[in-house]
């Protein structure tokens, strides 16, 4: 029996008629033709959320991004006129890699007033103009003009910082965002700015971890041990279901009941929770800049449910923001080494703690919260070894599972195109104004 | 013999688990997977009774601020965070079933 209401025809699914409902392909997760095609029409085409403004606190802050999969370095810098610009990371001397430390392929941030080639000390201005040439005399025709670093489209929504690797992107960020970028737009993301970012490389494609986030079926079973046993028990026995799912094609949404912060019952949960006054749904207490969630963004809990926990957002293609009842966010981002391999990289948004306790709640959110990362990471390099026997090739899909059903369609439908379809067959037709 | 870490006098009896007094998550993991559960429910069973006590004394600093000896406790107070996983939880040092599965930390608060 349902506990929360499903759409009119009877599942979330359904409510999505092009969707279907039958088994599904996982070819999708290991073959490397289909892997190559998910490069070339997904990652190297759409918007890529690459990190937060406050990593550049200044003019002349940088990181780099090393994208292998696409062969391609970017460096990313908030120019004079604080502006956030992104180019290739390459000298246009004579093609050195013009950022890096130590090891050329490791990612790296800092602050510099120039950028200088470590090979022949060309340099260049934070808006990329190369501005120094050594022994420019010995050069033939030499225009500084035409030399400067290559740009990558890079744009900025709600202080999230974003890359498109195709020279001329299709969309603006905005216009891909769609429906997105005004319905999460609001909250107050650039005041939770205390951050625990960590990442890893994970035996399975890209998709799959994506898969276990987008649904929390498994939640009660894989990480029933987490929670006291009774408690734990009885979350088993009930099983999960969402409180809300809603696609926008080809991005999606789940909305999840929480309940425990606080619970009801100090019983429901381990002993230094009751001390912190914190787990994994984050510290009980909320911070004032949320205002009690009287003003989430319009697309956050869209039930209105009391019991109302957390809601998780795909961006498409790579990038999730879950924001929690408590009044933190997280963000996920799953880049796609090779047909069996990802990088996943995950960042923990706190508001600046006042108090030591304050301080140490927010720790032990995290200590709790990368135990569940920990126990993922790993059952999906299970699952990854085992789609690619093939002793299966079709599996089954519940209505809670609507999304990664979604997630594979979304990628199957772009990789036809060769770039991002104007439409979806499972979507609504857009009723003109 | 080195001096023993400086704690609040208060807490003083803390300095036994001095190795715990480690500045990065990275470090306190380490440690973590390094020790027995038994050892972990020592420092579980020193420092959480007292855990209300131990607060709010840090409380009465500025976090911004916090004195040597304050900072060594909210280590200890970090490192039970990690330590009370396999005491509460697991009852083993590591998360079971997560193999190989490991995080590097890319960017951590620092106090």
């Amino acid at each position: 029996m349902a506990h929360f209401p499903k759409p009119a025809e009877g599942s979330w699914t359904q409510h999505y008629p092009g969707l279907g409902t039958g088994p599904i392909s996982y070819r999708d997760s290991f073959d490397p033709d289909i892997w190559q095609q998910e490069i070339d029409s997904i990652f190297t085409k759409e918007w890529l959320c690459v990190g937060r403004v406050e990593q550049l606190s200044r003019v002349g802050s940088y990181f780099t991004k090393e994208f292998a999969w696409a062969n391609r370095s970017l460096v990313i810098v908030k120019d004079q006129g604080e502006i956030v610009r992104a180019f290739h990371n390459i000298c246009r001397h004579r093609g050195n890699k013009l950022v890096w430390h130590d090891y050329p392929g490791q990612e790296t941030s800092g602050y510099c007033r120039q950028f200088s080639c470590k090979y022949h000390a060309w340099r260049y201005a934070l808006d990329g103009s190369l501005v120094f040439v050594q022994q420019e005399e010995e050069f033939f025709d030499l225009d500084k003009e035409t030399l400067g670093l290559v740009s990558v489209a890079c744009d900025v929504w709600e202080g999230f910082i974003f890359v498109n690797l195709d020279p001329q992107p299709s969309q603006t960020l905005t216009e891909a965002l769609g429906d997105l970028a005004t319905g999460l737009a609001g909250y107050p993301y650039g005041e939770m700015t205390q951050r625990y970012s960590v990442t890893s490389k994970i035996n399975s494609n890209w998709k799959l971890f994506i898969d276990a986030f987008v649904e929390f079926y498994h939640a009660p079973v894989l990480h029933q041990q987490q929670s006291t046993s009774e408690e734990g028990q009885k979350l088993a026995a009930v099983g999960f279901e969402g409180l809300h799912y809603e696609l926008f094609s080809p991005h999606s949404m789940v909305s999840s009941w929480g309940g425990m912060s606080p619970p009801a019952d100090p019983r429901m949960v381990k002993p230094m929770e009751n001390f912190l006054r914190s787990g994994l749904f984050g510290p009980w207490d909320k911070p004032a800049v949320v205002n009690n969630n009287e003003n989430l963004p319009p697309l956050v809990n869209p039930s209105g449910h009391r019991a109302w926990g957390i809601d998780s957002f795909l961006l498409w293609p790579n990038f999730m923001i879950l924001i929690w009842e408590t009044g933190w966010y997280l963000t996920y981002s799953y880049w796609p080494d090779s047909p069996s391999s990802h990088t996943f990289e995950s960042s923990l948004y706190f508001v600046p703690p006042e108090t030591s306790s304050q301080r140490v709640a927010q720790e032990y959110a995290f200590s709790v919260f990368k135990e569940f990362a920990l126990q993922d990471a790993n059952t999906l390099e299970a699952t990854q070894s085992m789609i690619e026997t093939g002793v299966v090739d079709t599996f089954v899909l519940n209505d809670q599972e609507v999304l990664c059903r979604h997630h594979h369609a979304a990628a199957r439908e772009q990789v036809a195109a060769g770039r991002r379809p104007d439409s979806y067959p499972w979507m609504p037709a857009e009723v003109s104004a | 013999m080195s001096a023993p870490l400086a704690l609040p006098e208060e807490f003083a009896d803390l300095a036994q688990f001095e190795d715990w007094a480690l500045e990065t998550w990275r470090e306190r993991y380490e440690k973590r997977l390094a020790s027995t559960v038994d050892e972990m429910q020592a420092l579980y069973d020193a420092i959480t009774p007292r855990f209300e006590e131990i607060l709010s004394y840090c409380d009465r600093h500025d976090l911004a601020d916090l004195p040597d000896e304050v900072r060594n406790l909210m280590f200890l107070l970090f490192s039970l965070c990690e330590a009370s996983l396999p005491v509460e939880v697991w009852r083993q040092p590591r998360v079971p079933d997560s193999g190989a599965a490991d995080l590097t930390m890319v960017a951590e608060p620092r106090l």
